[in-house]
């Protein structure tokens, strides 16, 4: 003790910070540990993208890096951040705070600085020497032809159509998802050395295989084929499919005739863009025509809420039986029986209308890929593939809508990169083992006191009569003021943020700060195991585990 | 310089003349006029450089001192009876942080029932904190004993208590030569403390010991104490060197030169004690007297030495120990430990009760022909006692004591005191 | 953009606001428990028990006030827990200048502390003074009041851990109503501690028209930091009540100490507040307001509160004196969410 001063009194006088010889973390039951959870958001985004860390990028400021990290998993975020259903803000953790953090306005923020400011992703800068194929230039090709090359692999893709893009073009209107946005991001790709063929439709994979010497192929062509039902009609030309109605819109020199009066029969997403398409080329009346509820349409809320605000007229509990001889439509009322599934009711009424878009889904054209041997078609026309996205044809791997999934772009993006990674072992040899998940950052591992209460940024939408008139974009995109705001927003739930709780929060300076960027280390020597750490971090980043003794 | 002056205002002037930076005090008779005087000077600017700080207790007047003493500071309080009672807890705290405060005790008893004239319950009530325990004879040796006070305190860094008899010293005014400035920075150096509270050069003080050192904290403690007997005398001698006089030390000897009988005493007794011994030397009688100055560290060694050639000792103290006896007797047997030598426990002034020379007359020439018991109480109205005591035994329930003698002392009271 | 629908106002905001490091505020308002040079007034290896609320409320006190005072404190303790766990012979934990005399008399002490600083002419060197509620609302009393009449230079810090911990749980003046402790046991007719009795010491020393009184609670370290600041800035007697959960005596988890002393806040029981010169000057608003069963219920000493009807008509009584301290102190007033 009195080793720094031998003239104060014994024992009453003690040198400072002594204690440190006891070593109280012998006390220790449990002991906390840090570690990283896996977000709900990451946890939910199709294409795997890590949302949290281009959040964590973008709360800097540091937006380039924050659309960079963006790129290490989707190569389209001015695409995705518009054409997303995001489901990574159905997932997120703020929803219990306020409303979930508008990751998909921020992305597309990030994605419209990237076009602007000519941002380019980084490359590999050795070439592999090996040669990839792909069929289809819709998301999910552009997505796997961009992942390769960035892996080094020289890539060509043969696309069937006149312009590159896919659903993206033909799927989504224009007003959710501009055509210059679509091409700026594609062009971008294709300036990654990506070689497109438009034009070229595939016969023979195998043949395209051999003669342009592709060592492999990832084949996403997609779903074209519209479903039909049979309604019998006098005029078989009032009936028309949603899919090549929107189509024609890109294709077609002049717009598609639907007339005054358009009835969509169908509820899913493209009901309602084919319903919005109908208003927007001068019907007076779009009508959605669904055999189940509001409640059960596969729609987004959103998108139907948006529809409905555009005055798209929508009824449910309705099935189409015929067009009569006088073109009127007649149709039955259904009601749910006890299981609560939709039953005709043997009610009848007419519609009046002038056509008939059937939106009721897509069919994949198998007929080419039927022929390459070992290639399993599933049941409802899709192609089989197994976890590493290869068909039965070694070294031809397929992906997006043909193959059995959701069909979204951004599943198709996640398809698109699951597939590169996969060629791209087995290019090597080798076999693409994906990183275990870590347990999921639920919101009971939060400590949501720490977050200032912050709602969520709302974009600013165009006005209603624009809207029904004109094909311009609805939504506006974030400011890099409230961009900020919004990516402020993140709770960063299940990973390390360096809030310094921990640090501050310790009763016995037990935890160890080791600087900006660095994180912490427990000190075992002190700590006693009480936990404080573990209830105090805001985003559930330490857990207690019991020591061993 | 010689002055006319109250002991209670030589007191002050004298703790003042030490520089001292930090004083607090709380009301109490008999101290009163000592730190109504130090507030003077301080606000007269006579003493410079010092903190006044009215406090709401001994306790607190106590508490103040110890955390300025321990932050550096030269620090003094004065306080007696209850209020040294009051800060008991303080007192042994300060002794035990080894704190070498000042404080003066103006003696008084202690009740109930309450009573405010002199006797010694109060010190030695707390004769076991830790403390120097000094106690003046007379006016002159109480200014000189707080100028010593300083000097010993801070040598070895431990608390020094000078008592001197509350009334008869405190509020006397006698001719004292008072110490100049000069004198009194030449004796006493300004105060390096042997521990300091300064963030420079940070520690612990006041930590908790267990079994494992108490011990051995008690030891060095007890020790320091018996270091301060031969400290004691050199600064007698440093402070006869400068002032020119005799002032302290461990105790005063009178007339001891053959004396078959030695009066030990302590505090302004000695005195009257002096002139009665005067009286019976006149007569043939071979008696002296012993007057304490240092009470606690108690000169066993010393007193032993010097009580060699003594047949008989009356131990005469102003102290009671209820239900045992002497307070001082019992420390001066210590000291005759194996020694066949007559000790006599003489209880005197209790609260004030005076101690006349008839009395003390009487009480030589029953020592001397062999007629005093043990202990004997000085003047006690034995009657009125011993009535009480059977009127007691005859009733189920007395009442308080007090009150039933003053109801049986009727007239009489007027002639005490 | 007149097309456009009305922009939200965009409000100063980060994740975590207000955890312990933020890093969007600026360095000199930051926290002292963010930095990697703070003091640890009380270093590792203290013998407090797991999850001590007190010692966390005394570093974070002292290493403010030693980042405001330049590193020129000294620090006086009572006897209690904190003395006790921080300093047994061999070892002291602190790394202050630090004296502890008495239970009773640490203001006094801290008194005369200051006095050998000013005449010393080194009033730079400031002065705390700390104790539990007991050392402070009972056996202290007197020492601290006459502190606080005097207006001696001193920060006295009351850490409220609402009993006499160190010998054992027993009941204190700062010991709330229906609490249990070892002399207010939960049976008879009135079990625990009963109503009607204790002490608020905040408002009695706002009464001593002292400059700056505040209380503040573990739970809210920005706003005990903000309030030690402002107590280092003013000369002359200061008094801070903080709040600090025992999880020995409270019988709560030592994980919940910081989750208990929020939600006493949040609830109304323990209102943080502040006052200069006898007048209230503000108050912090009520985050998330909880009812006080949220509070009560984690805590085995109020356990008998949640057994009969009687237990529930107590806690509405507690809930009352809640609702009257968030009227009294405006708890609930609606302000913008400012960070910090």
């Amino acid at each position: 003790m009195s080793q720094q001063h031998p003239d104060v009194p014994f024992a009453i006088t003690l040198d400072v910070g002594s204690s440190l010889a006891n070593r109280t973390g012998s006390w220790r039951s449990e002991r906390p540990v840090y570690l990283d959870r896996l977000p709900p958001c990451n946890d939910a985004c199709p294409a795997g993208e890590n949302i949290q860390a281009w959040l964590g990028h973008a709360e800097e400021g540091n937006y380039e890096a924050a659309w960079q990290e963006v790129m290490r998993n989707n190569p389209l975020p001015a695409i995705m951040g518009r054409a997303c259903y995001h489901p990574c803000e159905g997932a997120c953790n703020r929803s219990a705070l306020d409303d979930a953090v508008n990751i998909h306005a921020v992305e597309r923020f990030l994605g419209d600085q990237a076009i602007e400011k000519g941002w380019m992703p980084a490359v590999a800068a050795t070439s592999s020497g090996k040669q990839v194929l792909v069929i289809g230039a819709g998301p999910s090709g552009l997505s796997a032809a961009y992942h390769l090359r960035r892996l080094g692999h020289a890539v060509t893709i043969h696309e069937a159509g006149p312009v590159p893009g896919g659903m993206m073009r033909f799927g989504i209107p224009a007003y959710r998802l501009p055509r210059d946005i679509v091409q700026a991001e594609i062009d971008r790709i294709l300036a990654m050395g990506v070689e497109l063929e438009l034009n070229h439709k595939v016969e023979d994979i195998q043949a395209e295989m051999q003669d342009g010497r592709f060592d492999a192929c990832f084949l996403a062509v997609g779903a074209h084929l519209a479903k039909r039902v049979d309604i019998p009609t006098p005029d078989a030309g009032k009936i028309l499919d949603a899919i090549g109605v929107l189509r024609e819109m890109e294709t077609g020199d002049d717009p598609p005739l639907l007339g005054r009066r358009v009835v969509v029969y169908g509820g899913g997403n493209t009901a309602i863009d084919m319903a919005r398409t109908a208003k927007r080329l001068g019907a007076e009346e779009a009508i959605i025509v669904y055999r189940r509820t509001r409640e059960m349409m596969p729609a987004h809320d959103f998108e139907v809420e948006e529809a409905l605000a555009e005055g798209v007229i929508l009824n449910w509990l309705t099935t189409i039986k015929e067009i009569d001889d006088s073109g009127s439509f007649v149709v039955e009322k259904m009601a749910l029986n006890d299981d609560g599934w939709p039953e005709p009711t043997g009610e009848f009424d007419t519609i009046e209308a002038d056509s008939l878009v059937l939106a009721l889904g897509q069919n994949v054209d198998t007929g080419f890929i039927a022929k390459v041997p070992g290639v399993e078609i599933a049941k409802d026309g899709v192609i089989q593939v197994g976890p590493d996205m290869m068909t039965g044809f070694a070294g031809l791997f397929a992906g997006g809508d043909m193959v059995p999934s959701e069909r979204t772009v951004t599943v198709a993006v996640g398809h698109g990169k699951q597939a590169a990674r996969h060629i791209d072992a087995w290019l090597r040899g080798e076999r693409y083992e994906h990183p275990p998940r870590p347990e999921l950052a639920g919101v009971d591992k939060l400590n949501s006191w720490y977050y200032a209460d912050a709602p969520k940024t709302v974009q600013p939408e165009l006005e209603i009569i624009r809207r029904q008139t004109s094909f311009d974009e609805v939504h506006r995109g974030l400011d890099e003021t409230n961009a900020l705001y919004e990516a402020r927003r993140c709770l960063s739930c299940g990973n390390c943020f360096e809030c310094d709780n921990c640090y501050g929060v310790c009763p016995d300076n037990a935890v160890i700060k080791l600087g900006p960027g660095k994180r912490f280390e427990f000190n075992y020597d002190y700590c006693k195991g009480c936990g404080i750490c573990a209830t105090e971090c805001p985003c559930g980043a330490i857990k207690m585990v019991p020591e061993e003794i | 310089m010689l002055k006319q002056i109250e002991g209670s205002r030589a007191v002050a002037e004298a703790v003042g003349l030490c520089r001292p930076e930090v004083i607090c005090a709380y009301p109490i008779s008999p101290q009163t006029h000592i730190v109504e005087g130090c507030a003077e000077l301080i606000r007269a600017g006579t003493i410079q450089h010092c903190e006044f700080i009215n406090v709401e207790s001994e306790f607190a007047a106590l508490s103040v001192a110890i955390g300025a003493s321990a932050a550096g500071a030269r620090t003094y309080t004065a306080t007696a009876s209850q209020g040294l009672l009051f800060m008991a807890e303080a007192v042994y705290n300060a002794a035990g942080l080894g704190l070498p405060i000042v404080m003066t005790i103006g003696n008084r008893a202690i009740g109930a029932p309450i009573n405010i004239w002199n006797d010694h319950s109060d010190s030695m009530a707390l004769r076991d904190a830790g403390w120097i325990q000094l106690h003046a004879e007379t006016n002159q040796e109480a200014a000189d004993l707080h100028i010593q006070a300083f000097k010993l305190a801070e040598r070895l860094s431990t608390p020094v208590m000078v008592c001197m008899d509350g009334f008869i010293l405190t509020h006397a005014y006698e001719r004292i030569a008072m110490p100049d400035q000069a004198q009194v920075d030449a004796f006493l150096p300004s105060y390096q403390p042997r521990q300091v509270l300064d963030p420079a050069d940070p520690y612990s003080i006041g930590a908790m010991v267990g079994p494992e050192a108490f011990m051995e904290v008690r030891y060095l403690a007890h020790d320091k104490l018996l270091q301060a007997l031969s400290v004691i005398p050199e600064i007698q001698q440093e402070f006869k060197e400068i002032f020119g006089r005799e002032s302290g030390g461990l105790f005063h000897r009178y007339r001891l030169e053959d004396a078959e009988t030695v009066v030990v005493t302590m505090g302004s007794l000695a005195g009257t004690v002096k002139d009665m011994v005067d009286e019976r030397r006149a007569d043939g009688v071979r008696i002296g007297v012993i007057t304490l100055c240092s009470y606690r560290p108690f000169p066993l060694d010393a007193l032993r030495r010097a009580l060699q050639g003594a047949a008989k000792v009356i131990v005469l103290e102003k102290s009671l120990a209820l239900g045992f006896g002497g307070v001082l007797a019992t420390d001066v047997r210590m000291a005759l430990h194996g020694v066949d030598t007559l000790v006599h426990t003489v209880i005197a002034g209790l609260g004030g009760r005076p101690i006349t020379r008839k009395s003390l007359a009487r009480l030589f020439g029953r020592v001397e022909r062999g007629e005093l018991k043990d202990p004997h109480f000085l003047d006690l109205d034995l009657d009125l006692v011993r009535r009480e005591i059977d009127n007691q035994r005859n009733q189920i329930t007395a009442g308080p004591i007090a009150e039933n003698i003053l109801r049986d002392i009727g007239p009489r009271a007027t002639k005490v005191g | 953009m007149s097309d456009m629908t009305a922009e939200q106002k965009v409000k100063f905001y980060q994740k975590g606001t207000f955890t312990v490091g933020n890093r969007l505020v600026d360095q000199a308002r930051r926290s002292v428990q963010a930095s990697m040079e703070r003091s640890n007034a009380i270093t590792s290896g203290h013998r407090a028990c797991q999850g001590c609320g007190e010692a966390l409320g005394a570093r974070y006190a002292l290493d403010t006030a030693m980042r405001a005072t330049k590193g020129q404190l000294i620090a006086v303790n009572a006897t209690g827990c904190l003395e006790v766990f921080t300093t047994p012979y061999p070892e002291t934990s602190w790394q202050v200048p630090w004296l502890h005399s008495l239970f009773g008399n640490a203001p006094a002490v801290a008194s005369g502390v200051a006095a050998a600083m000013r005449v010393k002419g080194r009033q730079q060197v400031r002065v705390v003074a700390q104790g539990g509620d007991g050392g402070t609302t009972d056996i202290g009393f007197g020492c601290l009041s006459g502190m606080f009449e005097r207006n001696d230079d001193v920060l006295y810090i009351c850490y409220d851990n609402e009993a006499y911990m160190n010998t054992g749980v027993q009941r204190s003046s700062a010991t709330p109503p229906t609490a249990r402790t070892a002399t207010t046991p939960a049976i008879g007719p009135e079990p625990g501690n009963v109503f009607g009795t204790g002490k608020n010491l905040p408002l009695i020393a706002m009464a001593h028209n002292i400059p700056y009184v505040a209380t503040a609670s573990v739970a809210n370290l920005h706003d005990l930091e903000r309030k030690v600041e402002k107590a280092m800035a003013i000369r002359g007697a200061r008094y801070i009540h903080i709040f600090v959960p025992c999880p020995l005596g409270w019988g709560s988890a030592g994980h919940d100490t910081i989750r208990i002393a929020r939600l006493a806040s949040e609830c109304g029981l323990f209102p943080l507040f502040e006052a200069a010169h006898g007048e209230v000057t503000g108050s912090l608003p009520i985050r998330h307001k909880v009812p006080v069963e949220e509070y009560l219920r984690p805590q085995k000493r109020f356990a008998h509160l949640f057994k009969d009807d009687d237990g529930s008509a107590r806690i509405a009584r507690l809930q009352r004196m809640a609702d009257a301290n968030i009227k009294r102190f405006d708890l609930l007033r609606d302000v913008e969410e400012t960070p910090l």
